[in-house]
């Protein structure tokens, strides 16, 4: 009955922020669709998903998602390998080098690839301009880093022995993987496809920028319907749909996680080199650096021009106000508040992620524990799969009430943030719980260890690495978030993502070389940032 | 004390413990022992709080313990595998407790345990870098630390080879003696049990089918079941029964639950039959012989003796390898 | 090893406590906005995220009205709007600014706006919005969506540059256009209107003439100007390109004369309007609000700050814009009931035709 009590208790506060920072707002949105002029119409709902249009924006939606996920496992995967289980110089920067697409606003990313593929691009030759492909590529440019952390991760703590022993019994390379490593690395893999393809699905700026305007997911759709048409039944509809799929993804990959579930053999052995054996890793690692860098160089070689030559005048032109005045606070000082923003919203994530990841992977007593913890972790996941639109518009229109008053509050956009890196905290986090044997907590116990001390003993030195893979992920999400920031009532402080919106959405040669400037300085302070993670986590390698 | 008094325990819906009544008294080694799935470890569980109880109490001293967390128990609980923080030296896995306690001068206390549990000078040694014995033997100095009231050992030494085993057994029981732990120990090895405990409860199916001193259950087993998981041989019931019975001078007219040892050539012996086969080892000689009125039985000759198959021999029955069970099967 | 595992949680705590400490949590301010006897102190602005107003003409409205002014500005003029409409009732703030003679209608409809009647300055008049016979909304200035052409592409290339609607869908300019997408963006549906007001009903076989043409549409105005035009930021191959009257005073080569210009009779013209917001806590502070906008500071500002041309005749523009920056006389009209009443049914066959 305690037992319950804490768990439920733990449970409440992620419960009530949740409640409040998401249900409330998306219920609210919702119901404006189903309601016409105070009266209930199903009907009208129903009619639109019945729309020839309805169902082609969802099967796009559905297969470009699903080709941006296993594009970014193609890569990531062996990628992970390389960058996780093998030793060579750099290795730490090209780790958080390869984190830096998914900080970058889409915007300027649009910009900087189509300034590769486009008609004038040095890949132009290529026609991706306006394709299906170019959007895959663009999804799998923002998500490889998403596959990489989280099997990254895993892979680490892979006890390398079972490996070895089938090795030892004949197998090759290809079978050790593909009968040993891959089912231990499972769970991970189905946990980081299920996030990216959320990112994909609901990716925004993407399938308009790369896309041409041809293609529209349901995403771009919600988008289109709810700020330019108003069209709250469309909208209230098609995010139904985004709801029931997400539900029923994750449904699908609970299912296969719960498969094999490996207790996390911690191991102490240093890396090898990089061996001859490992060329399908360097070249995926290559593909993937070809993939995140080309885009990355043109923003820096675009960021470089100024005033017909080479020079570092957009880069000094960001402590200022812009060559007119355009920017109401100087670049610089916009970096900042997206600093400060990223610092709450990575702390409020951790906070909930750490509670919802404690509560989901404790062992369940009954059939009836174990569905409510399955229920919970699906809950915290379902904001990655909700259009950034609903929620903000559903912000303005439901927390406008005290004791919830709060659509004006400098928090909220943290907060908003936070939810969005949840379920990525929770992913990062839950594993490594779930991994830990539960009586090594019942042996603590027994000595006399009140829970808190329990955790500190056996959960945190287990929590700490993934804790600071977690932290650098939501401090890049914050940093980047653009879409449910733009849409919240912000104070005089803008981030530096809508900076460089603002600037690069205006004529003149020094706008947009220091839009690419200030890409670059947002870029930059996310690898030194991921960097110092990387650090940090060095010292702890040996001890866990 | 411990005890427990009608507890039940259910797991998911199922009965994984069901009426279990038994008392432990301070100082005394208690070993369950049942067969895996027979619920023992539940029951272990239970009193250190970690799984709810059904229904029932479970008091120390009286008191009972439904409102208390495992942590306030002040029962120290020992696994199979030892659970030992894989990130502390052997010094500071031994002091967790102490330091939790804020005991002073926990280095010297880590000192005497490690030394009580033969393991001087691996203080600053990582459990990772242990065997599988020296691992439990830290655990042991590990639970022993705040000197508990009670100590829970789920299959100590189940984990560990043959050898190893039956001379862990041993330094445990001295162990336990010396420290005057009260203890309960979890275990499927009879020989384990014999060895450590001084008090036994035998579970199966979720019952503790008898309990008492560990001699006494030894002695008189209640039912055929509980007889062959007690190591006996073969159980025979009613005409067999009574050969053996009156070839041994016993009372009762209940089934006979033999061991292998239990009859014994020799030149002038009650019974006798025909060498099946023979089988020589270190001690003594195996026989499985077909004795006059039971049939197919395992016997032992003395060394130097040289029974064949289809001699004919006679036996004796040693009484303290024979038990009069209580109750037919 | 062991002495960094004891310090980790040491670590932690300081880390946590640096970090709060550069946290936006003890910055709020915690102010209500009314004095203690239940008086306004502060005017909240409502407002698209391309607002921005020099910090020192902010400083001069809160010395003269004696409130502080606080700016919400996100989205964009129709996620702006409906956001209005969607709080009706209870409004975000007690004044707005941004929303544009293509998104009014649907404002004045749903009666967000209190009438306000400011006085305007000299031939602002012309900007009033059709029907808005309460004043509800206050023209503050205007830019027009206009055609562009890289006249130095044209000359290098021996060729005349396109000047009406008509010549982008001659194969003469096959390949040459590049637009944004009108459901995307508020210039790309400035243009629709455009062609709407040109071509009456017959401007989806314009548009399918147009695409056949080779026309390039992108999501936004920064992808097709400065990405795909070849006189943007980038290095792209487009000479023809949808932006805005404004946007030569924005490319003046190195002998001082601009490498572009606007095709003034391809344009449409957005008026971006200020209104008192009904239900305002603070309506007058909202009615000075719009007042200062219409001052000769501020509309002789908004070129550099705004990238728009002021509703007020008598302002002096900044020197490119006076040589370069050259508004039509006479722009394509579509009237804004009608925007209103068809913007859905024109986007969605504008989609299908683009699309195709």
């Amino acid at each position: 009955m305690r037992r319950t009590l804490t768990l439920v208790g733990l449970a409440a506060v992620p419960l009530a922020v949740l409640g409040v920072f998401f249900v409330l707002p998306v219920a609210g949105m919702i119901s404006e669709g189903f309601y016409v002029d105070g009266q209930l119409d199903v009907g009208a709902v129903v009619e639109v998903l019945t729309r020839p249009r309805t169902v082609r924006v969802v099967w796009f939606t559905v297969w470009s998602a699903l080709a941006g996920t296993a594009l970014s496992l193609l890569l990531g995967v062996p990628a992970a390998h390389l960058l996780h289980r093998r030793r060579f110089p750099g290795r730490s920067a090209l780790r958080a080098a390869l984190l830096v697409p998914f900080v970058l606003p889409t915007v300027v990313v649009g910009v900087a690839f189509r300034e590769l593929i486009g008609e004038a691009g040095p890949l132009g030759f290529l026609g991706f301009d306006g394709s299906a492909a170019a959007i895959v590529a663009g999804l799998a440019f923002f998500n490889v880093a998403v596959v990489i952390r989280a099997v990254g991760a895993a892979w680490e703590s892979l006890d390398p022995r079972p490996a070895e022993a089938a090795a030892a019994l004949g197998a090759g390379p290809a079978h050790v993987f593909r009968t040993v490593t891959l089912p231990a690395l499972r769970p991970a893999i189905v946990s980081a496809a299920s996030v990216v393809f959320l990112f994909c699905a609901t990716a925004f700026g993407v399938v308009l920028t790369l896309g041409g305007l041809r293609y529209s997911s349901v995403e771009t759709e919600i988008y289109l319907l709810t700020t330019n048409l108003l069209d709250l039944q469309a909208a209230a509809a098609l995010s139904i749909v985004q709801l029931l799929a997400i539900v029923a993804l994750l449904a699908i990959t609970s299912r296969l996680r719960a498969v094999a579930d490996p207790t996390l053999a911690r191991t102490t052995a240093r890396p090898p080199r990089i061996g001859r054996g490992d060329w399908p890793s360097v070249a995926a690692t290559a593909l993937v650096l070809l993939l995140v860098g080309l885009p990355v160089t043109a923003l820096v070689v675009g960021s470089l021009h100024a005033g017909g030559g080479w020079s570092l005048d957009n880069y000094r032109a960001l402590t200022t106000e812009g060559s007119r005045q355009a920017l109401l606070v100087p670049a610089t000082t916009a970096l900042v508040t997206s600093l400060r923003t990223a610092v709450d919203a990575t702390w409020m994530s951790l906070t909930l992620g750490v509670l919802v990841a404690v509560v989901v992977s404790r062992r369940s007593h009954s059939r009836t524990e174990r569905r409510a913890r399955g229920l919970l972790d699906g809950l915290f996941m379902l904001p990655l799969g909700v259009s950034a639109v609903t929620l903000g518009f559903g912000f303005l229109i439901t927390l406008d009430e005290p004791p919830l008053d709060l659509r004006d509050n400098p928090l909220l956009v943290p907060i908003a943030q936070a939810l969005v890196a949840l379920p990525l905290v929770v992913r990062t986090l839950a594993p490594a719980l779930g991994g830990i044997d539960d009586r090594q907590r019942q042996a603590a116990a027994s000595l006399g260890a009140g829970p808190v001390r329990t955790f500190a003993t056996v959960d945190l030195p287990v929590l700490w690495k993934p804790l600071l893979a977690a932290a650098g992920f939501a401090f890049a999400v914050s940093l980047g978030e653009f879409g449910a920031t733009s849409f919240l009532a912000r104070e005089e402080n803008p981030t530096l993502p809508i900076v460089i919106f603002h600037l690069i959405g205006h004529p003149g040669a020094m706008n947009y070389g220091m839009a690419l400037a200030a890409s670059v300085v947002l870029a930059a302070t996310t690898a030194v940032v991921m960097l110092a993670v990387e650090r940090l986590r060095v010292p702890s390698l040996g001890a866990l | 004390m411990l005890s427990l008094d009608h507890v039940h325990v259910a797991y998911d819906g199922v009965p994984a413990v069901v009426d279990a009544t038994l008392d432990l008294p301070d100082g005394q080694v208690l070993a369950v022992l049942g067969p895996s799935g027979s619920g023992k470890s539940t029951l272990l569980r239970a009193i250190a709080g970690l799984e709810p109880v059904g229904s029932g109490r479970i008091c120390w001293d009286g008191a009972d313990l439904a409102g208390t967390p495992t942590h306030k128990r002040g029962f120290a609980l020992m696994f199979q595998d030892g659970q030992l923080f894989g990130h502390l030296t052997v010094a500071r896995n031994v002091g967790y407790a102490l330091r939790l306690h804020r005991v002073r001068d926990t280095d010297a206390r880590v000192r005497e345990l490690l030394a009580l549990v033969g393991l001087e000078g691996y203080a600053d040694r990582l459990p990772a870098t242990l065997s599988g014995g020296e691992r439990q033997r830290v655990a042991l100095a590990r639970s022993l630390a705040v000197q508990p009231r009670l100590l829970l050992l789920d299959e100590p030494l189940s984990a560990l080879d043959a050898g190893l085993r039956e001379r862990l057994a041993s330094d445990l029981r001295d162990i336990l003696r010396e420290a005057g732990t009260t203890a309960l120990m979890v275990t499927h090895d009879q020989e384990e049990a014999f060895t450590v405990a001084d008090r036994l409860a035998v579970m199966r199916a979720g019952r503790i089918v008898q309990q008492g001193d560990i001699a006494e259950v030894w002695r008189a087993p209640t039912d055929p079941e509980t007889a062959l998981f007690l190591g006996y041989a073969r159980v025979l019931d009613g005409p067999e029964a009574a050969v053996v019975r009156a070839a041994t001078g016993l009372a009762g007219d209940g089934p006979v639950a033999v061991r292998r040892s239990a009859l014994v050539v020799a030149a002038a012996g009650p019974l006798s039959g025909v060498v099946l086969s023979a089988r020589a080892t270190p001690e003594q000689i195996r026989l499985v012989v077909d004795v006059d009125g039971i049939g197919e039985l395992d016997a032992v000759a003395p060394l130097g003796t040289h029974p064949g198959a289809g001699d004919r021999v006679s036996m004796v029955v040693d009484a303290s390898r024979v038990a009069v069970l209580r109750e037919a099967g | 090893m062991r002495h960094f595992r004891a310090a980790t949680p040491a670590l932690l705590a300081t880390g946590a406590l640096v970090l709060t400490a550069c946290s936006t949590v003890g910055g709020g301010d915690g102010d209500s906005g009314t004095t203690k006897d239940g008086e306004p102190t502060r005017v909240v602005l409502v407002t698209h995220e391309s607002f921005v107003l020099p910090e020192d003409l902010q400083a001069e409205f809160e010395q003269q009205s004696g409130y502080e002014l606080v700016v919400r500005a996100s989205g964009d003029a129709g996620a702006l709007t409906n956001k209005l409409v969607l709080t009706k009732g209870d409004p975000l703030g007690d004044v707005t600014f941004g929303i544009d003679n293509t998104f009014a209608s649907r404002a004045l409809d749903e009666g967000v706006l209190a009438p306000y009647d400011a006085t305007l300055p000299e031939g602002a008049e012309q900007y009033r919005l059709p029907g808005d016979d309460d004043h509800a909304l206050t023209p503050v200035d205007n830019a027009s969506v206009c055609v562009n052409v890289d006249d130095t592409w044209f000359a290098a290339h021996d060729q005349e540059p396109p000047s009406s609607l008509d010549d982008l869908a001659d194969p003469a300019y096959r390949d040459l256009f590049v637009a944004p997408g009108a459901a995307t963006s508020s210039p790309g549906m400035a243009f629709l209107l455009a062609t709407i007001a040109e071509y009456g009903d017959d401007w989806p076989d314009y548009w399918e003439r147009l695409m056949a043409n080779g026309a390039k549409l992108t999501e936004g105005w920064s992808d097709a100007y400065q990405v795909d035009f070849t006189q943007g930021g980038g290095q792209g191959k487009r000479p023809v390109v949808l932006s805005y009257d404004s946007s030569p005073a924005f490319t003046i080569a190195d002998d001082g004369t601009s490498t572009t210009s606007a095709l003034l009779d391809t344009c449409f013209r957005q008026v971006e309007y200020a209104g008192v917001l009904e239900g305002a806590e603070n309506p007058d502070g909202a009615e000075a609000l719009v007042d200062f906008l219409l001052t000769p500071e501020v509309q002789a500002a908004l070129p550099e700050s705004m990238y728009v041309f002021p509703v007020d005749a008598g302002v002096e523009l900044p020197e490119e814009w006076a040589q370069f920056a050259r508004q039509p006389a006479d722009p394509l009209e579509v009237d804004p009931a009608e925007i209103a009443a068809n913007r859905d049914d024109w986007l969605r066959e504008w989609s299908d035709i683009t699309s195709r």
